[in-house]
């Protein structure tokens, strides 16, 4: 994939087929280590030890659609060209949480890329999900909880109109007032 | 946690969309659009973002909204357009120069464009 992104918003939507109601965002920029990590948790069905043991498969999925299964082994292949890694735990019944690493000067380290692009994508998701978000580089740092804006709404669904505009604008406000060291 | 400002903006547009009921999604305008791998990888959510952008500028309402995987790979990106009492239609293979056409000849003049269409579903029942 292009940026990364992409690979965050293949992750979500993983995240949302396997039910979560919740999903946390975390992406640290750790300008001083020069670093960068990105980690995924939900509250969604999980997974076995033995799906885990396939989950980096590019020929294996759960979904019964298709044959091939390739966002995580492409999201590993980028983190470790980068001198970084993914890390992936679950728990059947429980969640999953997803951690990637790269170092985050590296040549081959892809952009970040167009983030509001990618949470508004997940909050327009047919069934609704939640997101807690929060972008840190440096010192920095921008959070969005979506719970806190739909009690706000009350019965208003975030994807009428007037509200994903507003949504797009906060995200895209909120993200371009971190600086990209 | 959102500023105070913008939880003032919320509560406007709550006001507003409250009596606002021509834009529900049962009885409006629902664009669904693939966002599996398959339809990221192929550029799904530019062909959102152009969406967005060819509504707001010819000021119409309809719904947005994402799904997973369908199983048509190939066929990614996947834009399906449903309005009350039609069948929906699926669209397949759709980049983002081709949405201002999408949009003109589908929502505004009303005719499927045969050239992009792959099938039709039967009209939801409404509740």
């Amino acid at each position: 994939m292009r940026e990364l992104s992409h690979h965050v918003l293949d992750v979500l939507e993983n995240a949302v087929e396997a039910g979560a109601s919740t999903i946390k965002v975390h992406i640290e920029e750790d300008l001083k280590a020069d670093r960068m990590v990105i980690e995924i948790v939900d509250n969604g069905r999980g997974m076995n030890p033995r799906v885990i043991e396939r989950v980096f498969n590019p020929f294996y999925t759960t979904r019964k659609t298709r044959h091939v299964g390739l966002g995580l082994p492409l999201l590993r292949d980028a983190a470790r060209r980068c001198e970084g890694d993914l890390d992936i735990q679950s728990e059947a019944g429980k969640g999953t949480r997803l951690k990637v690493t790269f170092r985050r000067s590296h040549i081959d380290r892809a952009p970040l890329g167009d983030m509001p692009a990618t949470l508004l994508a997940v909050l327009l998701s047919e069934r609704p999900v939640d997101l807690e978000y929060s972008h840190q580089v440096g010192s920095e740092e921008f959070r969005l909880d979506s719970s806190e804006i739909r009690k706000e709404l009350e019965d208003i669904p975030l994807t009428h109109p007037r509200v994903r505009d507003w949504l797009l604008r906060v995200l895209r406000e909120g993200e371009a007032g971190l600086s990209h060291g | 946690m959102v500023k105070l400002k913008s939880i003032e903006e919320l509560k406007k547009i709550r006001l507003e969309a409250q009596k606002d009921l021509l834009v529900r999604s049962q009885t409006g305008t629902r664009i669904i659009v693939g966002m599996g791998t398959c339809g990221i990888a192929a550029g799904a959510r530019e062909v959102m973002h152009a969406i967005l952008r060819e509504l707001e500028t010819r000021k119409i309402e309809a719904h947005v909204e994402t799904v997973g995987c369908v199983g048509m790979c190939a066929k990614e990106p996947l834009v399906d357009i449903e309005q009350a009492g039609k069948s929906r239609v699926r669209y397949a293979n759709i980049l983002p120069e081709n949405v201002p056409k999408l949009i003109e000849e589908h929502l505004v003049k009303g005719n499927v464009v045969q050239e992009w269409a792959i099938g039709r579903l039967d009209a939801r029942k409404i509740q």
